[in-house]
């Protein structure tokens, strides 16, 4: 049987916590333990890597998810894998990459579950080519508010399903997923970096060169100014086939064991050690370190893919304000919007430590999945930054007067009204959600934060 | 819900026309503010200062609230509930200052100011304190004053009354702690406000909106008590001290 403990919960940039009763529990037990639900609902959370308010349910049940990527299914000759909600990509790469398989997705960190990509229908390097994590989902059962399973799919209750990819929790709790695989011939990334000296040049770049590469990212000196606004490291790769890899490696093309090489001790002097000038000396640097061209490069999967995962718990180097995540996407067309963007950060003079920039290709048919055609700016900023919060809201203006929109997974400052722009079938989901749990079962902070289930 | 910046959507001042409730409530205010509610006895006097708020385009609702009666306050906060969701921030700011030494010898006067000012803000507080422990998040705001710091013979009722609000708005914090919700002790000074019009200034005499921008920078920072200004902390840790004799005898207005 399941125990409860009272837990603060906060999202992983360590801002706006809450405190809930949080419970691990197994999927079969989910029907009895939602019947100790209260007033103030349920939601599942998983590894708590979304930046805001999420994953957190105050003065409600939150319950974690059990289970483990050993209990997956792979189906080698479909190319795909079942498995539970509660893995993370972590676990299912560690099963699947020495079996010649790479998840279709994955985001800058492994340290997500399964249930979590879907829920913020998660997006990578690939988007551009591959569409978001939920293209990728064949099947997947959700255990409703009632009590019951569903098993939703392009074909059985297509509204639901879809709603509940990207729909941050709110419309049940996944329990299991089937998934497209990519099958792959190494565990290395052929990789080419380029240089590149102010944005315009980036733009021009990337829409050029996009299309020959199933990964491509971009990483931004947002703390560059004048002519150099916008200065930048190209990151484009491929997993590499056989025939690419040097003797040594191709002894065992499939080997993959990514390592956390360093974790931030729990205690770091209350202001944090990321300030201007630690930040700004850090862009210098990785700007530098960069070469002018580099083509073909042999890199393993958790450096091309997570080199943050590799200090463990990072964002206590942001002390005590903890960090704020910002992410939009603004349309093909509004490179303009972009720029005002980098320069109104450059010029506020909020320190970015990594700010990248991607572009997202078509988007899939959720109606709260963040990605459509066009740029997207992902960047951190320290929490305790002055005057931050009237940064953003400005930031918010421009991005959805160019028609772009926030991302909810990296969300801890904004308002319901900015949702409802850069939403516009958000009332479509709500009459989803309502049919699906219409007493309001499932809950979040950021839910009652952004009034997501109100009209 | 606070957002990253410790900006809330909802704040509800208990005290509705209290200058410096309304001062901190200003200094609150940001792009994410959505309501404040003004609980008052004066509705009238609550919806004249609403117009200034709404200036600032944010929702307000005045609602019927009396200190006094306590026997309402929970039916009150219930319904602020359920019209407004979480509140992200109370202030608990109604309170009175009495007539001096001359409450002091008035029964009836000095009972009466004891009941708003400790008995009425213990019974909100309380009323607050269950819905912030019930959504897990939110601060409480408690004005104390220095006047409770030492309590003085010029107001000695008054200075009762808020010694007592201040112990127990202390424990009140410490009995939250691991509930999600906090309890934020403000202690001003002398501040220049309808509640002294025309008494003379104490030293370190202060205004509504120093005091705000004190709590408000307490909240953001999670402290647990403020003073405003902030050197009165040393200068009652001086004063605690002072023997009676020469204690009666400074000339502290």
């Amino acid at each position: 049987m399941f125990t409860v403990s009272r837990s603060s919960l906060t999202g992983w940039g360590r801002t706006n916590p809450s405190v809930a009763d949080v419970a691990d529990v197994l999927a079969g037990e989910l029907p009895s333990v939602l019947k100790e639900a209260g007033p103030r609902g349920v939601l599942v959370r998983g590894l708590g890597r979304s930046y805001g308010d999420a994953a957190q349910n105050g003065g409600g049940l939150v319950l974690r998810l059990l289970g483990s990527a050993t209990d997956a299914v792979l189906d080698r000759d479909a190319g795909t894998v079942r498995v539970g909600a509660g893995a993370s990509l972590d676990e299912l790469l560690r099963i699947l990459v020495p079996r010649g398989f790479f998840v279709p997705v994955t985001p800058g960190t492994r340290f997500v579950t399964i249930g979590g990509a879907i829920a913020s229908d998660i997006h990578g390097k690939n988007h551009h080519v591959e569409g978001s994590f939920g293209n990728h989902v064949v099947r997947l059962s959700l255990q409703r508010a009632d009590g019951s399973v569903a098993e939703l799919s392009r074909h059985d209750d297509p509204e639901l399903f879809w709603a509940t990819i990207g729909g941050m929790g709110l419309t049940g709790i996944v329990v299991d997923a089937t998934l497209r695989l990519l099958p792959i011939q190494s565990s290395r990334m052929a990789v080419d970096t380029h240089r590149i000296t102010d944005l315009e040049a980036l733009f021009a770049t990337m829409a050029e060169g996009d299309e020959h590469h199933r990964y491509s990212v971009a990483w931004i000196d947002l703390n560059a100014k004048g002519r150099q606004l916008g200065r930048s490291v190209l990151s484009r790769g491929d997993h590499a086939r056989a025939d690419q890899l040097p003797a040594s490696v191709a002894v065992h093309p499939l080997a993959y064991g990514p390592k956390q090489l360093v974790a931030v001790p729990p205690i770091v002097p209350r202001p944090g050690v990321l300030n201007h000038a630690s930040i700004a000396a850090f862009n210098e640097f990785w700007f530098r370190k960069a070469p002018r061209q580099r083509l073909g490069e042999l890199q393993t999967i958790s450096s091309f893919f997570h080199p943050l995962d590799m200090v463990g718990s990072w964002p206590r180097f942001y002390g005590r304000p903890g960090l704020v995540q910002y992410q939009f996407v603004v349309p093909f067309g509004q490179e303009g919007t972009m720029r005002r963007v980098v320069e109104r950060i450059s010029a506020s003079g909020a320190a970015s430590f990594l700010a990248v920039l991607k572009r997202f290709g078509a988007g899939n048919d959720a109606p709260l999945s963040f990605p459509q055609p066009g740029w997207t700016l992902a960047l951190d900023m320290p929490g305790g930054t002055t005057g931050l919060g009237e940064l953003l809201h400005g930031l918010d203006t421009l991005v959805l007067d160019a028609g772009g929109r926030n991302y909810f997974a990296k969300d801890a400052h904004t308002v319901p009204e900015t949702i409802r722009r850069g939403y516009p079938r958000l009332a479509e989901w709500q009459a989803v959600r309502r049919r699906a749990d219409p007493l309001g079962m499932w809950q979040s902070d950021l839910g009652r934060r952004l009034r997501l289930a109100d009209d | 819900m606070d957002n990253a910046f410790g900006q809330p959507q909802t704040i509800l001042l208990l005290g509705g026309t209290s200058d410096i409730g309304l001062a901190i409530v200003r200094a609150l205010l940001s792009p994410v503010t959505r309501t404040v509610v003004l609980a008052c006895r004066d509705r009238g006097r609550g919806e004249q200062v609403a117009v200034s708020l709404r200036d600032a385009g944010v929702q307000v609702d005045v609602v019927h609230f009396d200190g006094a009666d306590t026997e309402t306050h929970e039916t009150v906060l219930s319904e602020v509930i359920a019209t407004h969701g979480d509140i992200d921030v109370a202030i608990l700011a109604f309170g009175q200052l009495g007539e001096g030494e001359a409450t002091g010898r008035d029964v009836a006067a000095a009972v009466h100011l004891a009941h708003v000012n400790f008995t009425g803000a213990v019974s909100a507080s309380v009323a607050t304190a269950n819905q912030l422990r019930r959504q897990g998040h939110g601060a409480l705001v408690v004005l104390s004053s220095v006047a409770g710091e030492r309590v003085r013979k010029a107001n000695f009722v008054y200075g009762a009354t808020k010694a007592g609000l201040d112990g127990f708005a202390q424990g009140l914090g410490d009995s939250l702690v691991g509930s999600g919700a906090k309890v934020l002790v403000v202690r001003p000074g002398f501040v220049h406000s309808a509640m002294t019009r025309g008494l003379p200034a104490a030293p370190f005499a202060t205004t509504p909106d120093k005091v705000a921008e004190i709590a408000v920078a307490g909240l953001r920072s999670g402290r647990r008590t403020v003073w405003a200004p902030g050197i009165l902390r040393y200068v009652f840790m001086v004063l605690r001290h002072v023997p009676g004799p020469i204690w009666r005898r400074l000339p502290l207005g």
